[in-house]
């Protein structure tokens, strides 16, 4: 027995009433934003619920808006199979907030949580090993924050006088480029600053 | 007097050549009995997430190839389709057929690989060589589509860059014919092989209920007796016109993800016949001049053209506002791409799913209580590439 996104849309505002702070269907796929103490007994109830089944858990990610007081907007991917449905599930945080670790609801959880602490830096609670995962042993800073530069801060090479590997703060030969091919018409960067200032006035 | 307990630990990589890549294992073992696995991934972290963002929609396409490096255009098959639904374009039927097409090669590309090389670790030599021989047929057929090997770039956003040429389709008929031949030699080296199955059967045995709690996707969730494949409960693009069977395991060891990706192969090679067989005439992308190239002749007689050429490899394309999650059944699982546009023409945000960093991540859990020679027989069913695992 299916259900479809609307009913499925139905069954968790009905289950969830007061964690559920927005729902939304986007792209076939349901989209629903919650709070940061509501994650736990969530996710437990999109694993367990009769209706939902959600057994899954795809992926996990965050999303830096640097702008916005609460910086990072968490995404979690379900993916039932008895449905054949998909369920996102957000939250969003500032920095200083730690979130509860749900690698007791699914055990994969795990690796894709440390992902999520090595590249912007968000700490997870209970969780049982959280160490950086993908970057370089002695890293520092996370990478994917928005203010990270692309090019990063240090470089590592083979020093022959040293005879073993050294980091050295990055030496670029050529700066990086980046140009705003923004078509003029639609308004450039500079040309949008310009004519803000002059609206200003 | 008390018997103290030893474990040793042992470094496994990440120069080795059972490590598929650059793994470094740390094994803690009791004698022969492994007790624990610590994977160390991310040496070849190249931080492709983060390039993406400073990369236009177009320039961040090849970034896929170099994800899964086996099967590279199934990579950029999910990124094309996020992008299409976010700017609401349809693929023409022609540009659909192609891509299923030459997904298909791809699976057959990555499976060769993967079974040729787990047998090669568990002590065969032989189905290695014969496989790559193949493997290299179907990669002339990338080159002769996108001009290179491996890194294709060939599935662009609105279709695929170019029309086959001339005379591909036969050739790769031809290799239909001759290549289920192939799958059967390899069987004959390997199905009823006593030392592979000795080395396969009840190793790294995972069961239903285990396989979805670790978020396994792809072959290991069939070999443990799930029937899921996207391509046909999601079916994504034409594969609706295709008649084609899951094939799925029962044991859920090593040896039935081994027979899974065997039967997986034969019907692939159905599927690409099918393709063929129905492909319709038409345009191979979409006609939006604002997101697909203009023809090579027009840009010598059309102004228009010409701006939009220049535009599209300047500026690119905007997409509009929104977020979405698209997946497809690459060849190791659901390789998905959760993209975050802010309206401008560089993507926001750009996560990719990568199926075989969930199935690494239960190594650990795996090989508890095996030997330390069945390391290298799971690791190799679970096919992976470090290209994706670490991205």
């Amino acid at each position: 027995m299916s259900i479809t996104v609307d009913d499925l849309n139905k069954t968790v505002s009905l289950g969830l009433t007061t964690a559920i702070k927005k729902s939304k269907i986007n792209f076939g796929q349901l989209i629903i934003e919650i709070n940061v103490e509501d994650l736990y007994s969530t996710i437990l109830y999109l694993k367990t619920n009769n209706k939902c089944r959600f057994k899954q858990l795809i992926d996990i990610t965050a999303v830096d808006y640097p702008s916005k007081e609460n910086r990072f907007k968490i995404v979690y991917f379900f993916l039932s199979h008895e449905n054949n449905l998909r369920v996102m599930v957000c939250i969003n945080i500032d920095e200083k907030k730690k979130l509860p670790s749900i690698t007791k609801i699914f055990p994969s959880a795990n690796w894709m949580e440390r992902e999520v602490f090595d590249m912007y830096g968000i700490s997870f609670n209970d969780h049982p090993d959280l160490r950086r995962i993908l970057t370089d042993y002695e890293f520092e800073g996370f990478p994917l924050r928005k203010d990270f530069p692309l090019t990063g801060h240090k470089e590592v090479r083979y020093s022959e006088s040293k005879k073993k590997v050294v980091s050295e703060p990055v030496k670029l030969e050529q700066q990086y480029r980046d140009f705003d091919f923004s078509s003029p018409w639609e308004g450039t960067e500079y040309i949008k600053k310009e004519e803000k200032k002059n609206k200003e006035k | 007097m008390t018997k103290q307990k030893k474990t040793m630990n042992l470094n496994f990589g990440p120069q080795h050549p059972a490590a598929h890549g650059v793994l470094r294992l740390i094994l803690e073992l009791d004698g022969e009995i492994v007790e624990k696995i610590d994977p160390h991934i991310g040496l070849l972290h190249r931080g492709t997430e983060k390039l993406i963002e400073h990369k236009t929609y177009i320039q961040a396409v090849p970034y896929f190839d170099r994800l899964d490096y086996v099967a590279p255009m199934n990579q950029e098959h999910a990124f094309a389709l996020a992008i299409e639904k976010l700017l609401k374009i349809e693929v023409p039927i022609r540009g659909q057929y192609i891509r299923v097409l030459f997904c298909e090669i791809g699976r057959i590309l990555s499976h060769l690989l993967n079974i040729t090389t787990q047998a090669l670790d568990v002590g065969a030599l032989t189905p290695s060589l014969w496989g790559f021989e193949e493997r290299e047929t179907l990669m002339t057929f990338y080159e002769r589509v996108s001009g290179s090997r491996l890194h294709a770039n060939y599935f662009r956003p609105g279709g695929v860059h170019k029309d086959l040429p001339r005379g591909l389709t036969d050739d790769i008929l031809v290799f239909c014919e001759s290549f289920p031949k192939v799958v059967d030699d390899l069987e004959t080296l390997l199905t009823d092989n006593r030392i592979f199955k000795q080395r396969n059967v009840d190793i790294g045995i995972v069961t239903k209920q285990e396989a979805l709690e670790h978020s396994f996707s792809g072959v290991m969730l069939r070999g443990s007796g799930v029937a899921w494949d996207l391509r046909k409960s999601q079916p994504y693009e034409c594969y609706k016109d295709f008649n084609f069977k899951i094939p799925v395991g029962k044991n859920g060891d090593c040896y039935d993800r081994y027979l899974c990706r065997m039967e997986e192969m034969r019907e692939s090679v159905n599927i690409i016949k099918d393709c063929i067989k129905k492909m319709p005439t038409g345009p191979v992308k979409s006609i939006d001049g604002k997101i697909t190239p203009p023809k090579r002749e027009d840009l010598k007689n059309s102004m228009e053209a010409l701006i939009h050429h220049f535009k599209l490899f300047s500026e690119g394309f905007r997409v509009p506002e929104g977020e979405i999650y698209t997946a497809v059944e690459a060849p190791k699982g659901e390789f998905g791409v959760y993209l975050i546009s802010d309206g401008s023409n560089k993507p926001y945000k750009c996560k990719i799913r990568a199926p075989g960093f969930s199935h690494l991540q239960a190594m650990d859990y795996l090989l508890k209580g095996h030997m330390l020679a069945d390391v290298p027989a799971v690791l190799g069913s679970l096919d992976i590439v470090f290209g994706e695992v670490d991205r």
